[in-house]
């Protein structure tokens, strides 16, 4: 099956095209912003960029409503913007500050929101799989309609626990869209030199779960497949996936010098399927909007970058006392 | 304003690297991901892309220099309008030269802070039982399901999952009658996967159920440890408090009978280790079902360590409505004066016939059933030590990194001047779990091996 491509006429008003390019913008500048930080220093350990991946979170995140969890891998500034986290927390985690999300106990693999629904932000590849069936399995017992987007790499799919979850969550019918967010690259290997088969959302097969591929790196495309995706969990049908074929434009980590791939492949990635010039360009020729008008979207998200970049340098580090806090819960957390 | 492009960071470790290329010259225009230049860095050559839009006004450092330190300034980008006359290439990088101080006052600091463990609670030596409570006789087994039952009709969010729980009634039937009470919703039969749904439990947690999860050993929770530690003991602290997993793991831990190598590990001191985790590993019925409606209770994952030969064995359990038991508060089962013998779970049994045995010869043993392990009652090993000024530790686990050796430094750290005697560890044999029936009494902590560590410790 070819990917899923945008219908020809996107059922999308001239606002809504304006809120993805936008939303996407802020992803790309906030983790090129990242990249720069780490560069200074002022982020350590791992920093795993989302750039070129955008339309994925974007695309799904129009196809959710109020209520719906989702959960991802250590991948996640992407995932965090786009549900709505404040970008000064998610910076202030990024350089391990007193603002940061989990006051800076958790860093860029590990930030959650009760607020937004947001469960993390996990670091061990695929072990999200089985937790996001779990959220949804909550809900399900509590008969609240509501959705989970489980959000996982092409490198994640050759793990047993993934099929262990896609089992489960078929035989139980929880509803949850299994994300395999396939970037074509687990770290440096290449997916042909690390799976069997060519073509990941088939792999629902055997369990009963209906898949689909969907051209990542258009947004109106995502979104297309998200609700349906979505309804179909809503309506008690079960599990869904969504094998989106996006592409990421930096190395696995900021470390990563990438050495596994052509330069030419990257950059014609970016000259010719790049997810915001798509949107760019729709915005453009359709006359949706005029170019002062996206200068004014791209210096509203400059701002907002850099505004927390500055957070995230001022934000003081966490009191030596926190070392020592959060270890134990005194009183059950609630739902929120 | 020019801005300087400074040399970055681009490993976890690097603090200096080579400047091998530069791919723009002074006067080109750059936007944000265009390569400007390639730096080999401790471990890879890397591409070094722009952020910003600009022009590039000069070349500060010149393509193969090595040695440049992270954040010195290699370029300087010109924004519109800008001349290269502007540059003023005397301001150092200010931010990252004060985040690397902060980093470094904060490291003495952190180096006062208080001690790992968590503080000792206070000594309660309260019974756990008012006088005059009716008793009954009960086995764990039955007393083990109570503790679930009563616990599952206070609160809906709880629920049992595991392998065979539901209409096979438990492999070990510890939840016979279940399914019929609470019906399918609740009481789960999961396929054999138990890192799947120690992994969905988990996340039924995080979503506001309370979940108990039965593995039907401990053996096979190895499987699933990556979810129990990495995702249920550490999230509360990786999210800042913002959610964590109120949860019970829980199952028959160590040597059954003849069962071999795989199935008959001890887990209590892998357990005892992680922070985040709770782990209780109870010995008589009453306790494994006020720990177990304790535990139920606790917002926090719980570790529960059962044993397949207890399940069988009557105990006196209080007749009340309510009856929990608090973790981390030791049981003095037997009061002594010239030896304190400490132990938990199926340990116990040894602890116990050992203190018969003794007080024939004369040895008067005090025996400490500590209940849960993690929090632990040290207070209560620490008072009775200081009395008897010995201790013999018994378990069933393996000796390297045993329960008892974490015991053993804490009553050297806290009591080393009231010690008359070393310290001594029964505990399993340093071997795999043998087969053959003579092998396996081998194997385990032997009632005459305590006999013998008390006569050692007391020097008779």
């Amino acid at each position: 099956m070819a990917p899923r491509k945008s219908t020809k006429k996107p059922n999308v008003s001239a606002e809504e095209l304006k809120a993805y390019y936008r939303d996407m913008l802020l992803i790309r500048r906030f983790e090129e912003k990242a990249g720069q930080l780490y560069g200074m220093g002022l982020i350590g350990g791992f920093c795993h960029l989302y750039i070129g991946q955008e339309a994925v979170v974007v695309g799904l995140e129009a196809a959710a409503e109020e209520g719906d969890k989702r959960i991802t891998s250590y991948r996640d500034h992407g995932h965090m913007l786009a549900c709505g986290m404040d970008p000064n927390g998610v910076m202030a985690e990024l350089t391990g500050r007193e603002g940061g999300y989990s006051k800076g106990k958790g860093g860029s693999m590990h930030m959650f929101s009760k607020e937004k629904h947001f469960y993390g932000g996990h670091g061990i590849v695929a072990a999200q799989v089985p937790l996001g069936a779990g959220l949804a399995f909550a809900d399900k017992y509590k008969e609240n309609g509501r959705v989970t987007f489980t959000y996982f790499g092409d490198g994640a799919a050759n793990q047993g626990q993934v099929y262990e979850a896609f089992n489960m969550a078929a035989l139980w019918k929880l509803p949850c869209v299994f994300v395999i967010e396939n970037n074509q690259y687990a770290m440096g290997t290449s997916q042909q030199r690390s799976t069997s088969s060519a073509e990941i959302y088939e792999r629902g097969k055997s369990f009963g779960i209906p898949g689909e591929a969907v051209d990542g790196m258009d947004v109106l495309a995502v979104k297309e497949a998200g609700e349906k995706a979505v309804a179909h969990c809503r309506s008690g049908d079960g599990p869904y996936i969504l094998e989106i074929k996006t592409y990421r434009y930096r190395g696995h980590s900021m470390s990563d010098p990438a050495k596994y791939r052509t330069r030419e492949e990257v950059q014609k990635m970016r000259d010719e399927r790049d997810p915001i010039e798509q949107v760019r360009s729709l915005l453009l020729t359709g006359k949706h909007a005029s170019d002062e008008d996206l200068k004014a979207i791209d210096k509203e998200i400059k701002e907002i970058v850099n505004d927390s970049a500055e957070f995230a340098k001022t934000s003081p580090e966490p009191a030596v006392e926190e070392l020592w806090t959060d270890i134990y819960a005194t009183e059950v957390p609630q739902e929120a | 304003m020019a801005t300087e492009i400074l040399m970055p960071a681009l490993s976890p470790t690097m603090e200096e690297g080579t400047l091998a290329k530069w791919l723009v010259k002074e006067g080109d225009t750059v936007s944000s991901g265009d390569i400007m230049a390639e730096i080999e860095t401790d471990k890879a050559t890397m591409e070094f892309e722009a952020v910003d839009e600009g022009t590039i006004g000069k070349i500060l450092v010149a393509e193969g220099t090595e040695g440049v330190k992270v954040n010195t300034a290699i370029a300087v980008l010109l924004e519109d309008g800008e001349s290269a006359d502007d540059i003023d290439t005397s301001t150092p990088a200010p931010e990252a030269a004060q985040a690397a101080d902060a980093g470094n006052e904060a490291a003495p600091a952190a180096s006062e802070a208080p001690a790992p463990a968590p503080a000792a609670p206070q000594t309660d030596s309260t019974p756990d039982w008012p006088e005059g409570t009716t008793l009954k006789q009960q086995t764990v087994r039955e007393a083990l399901r109570d503790g679930m039952a009563e616990e599952m009709r206070r609160d809906d969010s709880v629920f049992l999952m595991g392998e065979e729980v539901a209409e096979y009634q438990g492999a070990y039937k510890i939840s016979q009658g279940m399914l019929d009470e609470f019906g399918a919703k609740r009481v789960i039969d999961t396929p054999i996967t138990e890192h799947g749904f120690a992994g969905i439990a988990t996340g039924a947690a995080f979503g506001g159920l309370r979940p108990i999860v039965e593995f039907m050993t401990f053996n096979f929770a190895m499987q699933a440890i990556d979810q129990i530690i990495n995702s249920a003991a550490k999230t509360l602290y990786m999210s800042g408090g913002q959610m964590g997993a109120p949860m019970v793991f829980r199952g028959p831990n160590g040597a059954a009978a003849r069962v071999g190598a795989q199935h008959s590990q001890d887990y209590a001191a892998w357990y005892m280790q992680v922070p985040g985790l709770k782990v209780a590993m109870p010995y008589s019925a009453s306790d494994y079902k006020g720990l177990m409606k304790t535990a139920i209770r606790d917002p926090n994952p719980v570790i529960f360590l059962e044993n397949e030969i207890l399940y069988g064995r009557s105990f006196d359990v209080p007749d009340l409505d309510d009856y929990t038991v608090p973790f981390g508060k030791a049981r003095i089962w037997r009061e002594g004066s010239d030896v304190t013998i400490v132990s938990f779970g199926i340990g116990m049994s040894y602890a116990l016939a050992a203190a018969d045995q003794l007080a024939e010869e004369g040895i008067s043993a005090e025996v400490i059933d500590l209940r849960t392990l993690r929090p632990m009652d040290t207070d209560s090993i620490l008072k009775s030590v200081m009395k008897t000024n010995r201790c013999v530790t018994v378990e069933e686990g393996w000796p390297q990194g045993s329960v008892g050796n974490y015991i053993s430094s804490v009553i050297m750290q806290q009591a080393f001047d009231y010690l008359d005697a070393p310290v001594i560890n029964c505990t399993g044999k340093d071997v795999p779990m043998p087969y053959a029936a003579n092998l396996e009494k081998l194997a385990l902590v032997t009632t005459d091996e305590v006999v013998a560590a008390v006569k050692q410790v007391t020097y008779k």
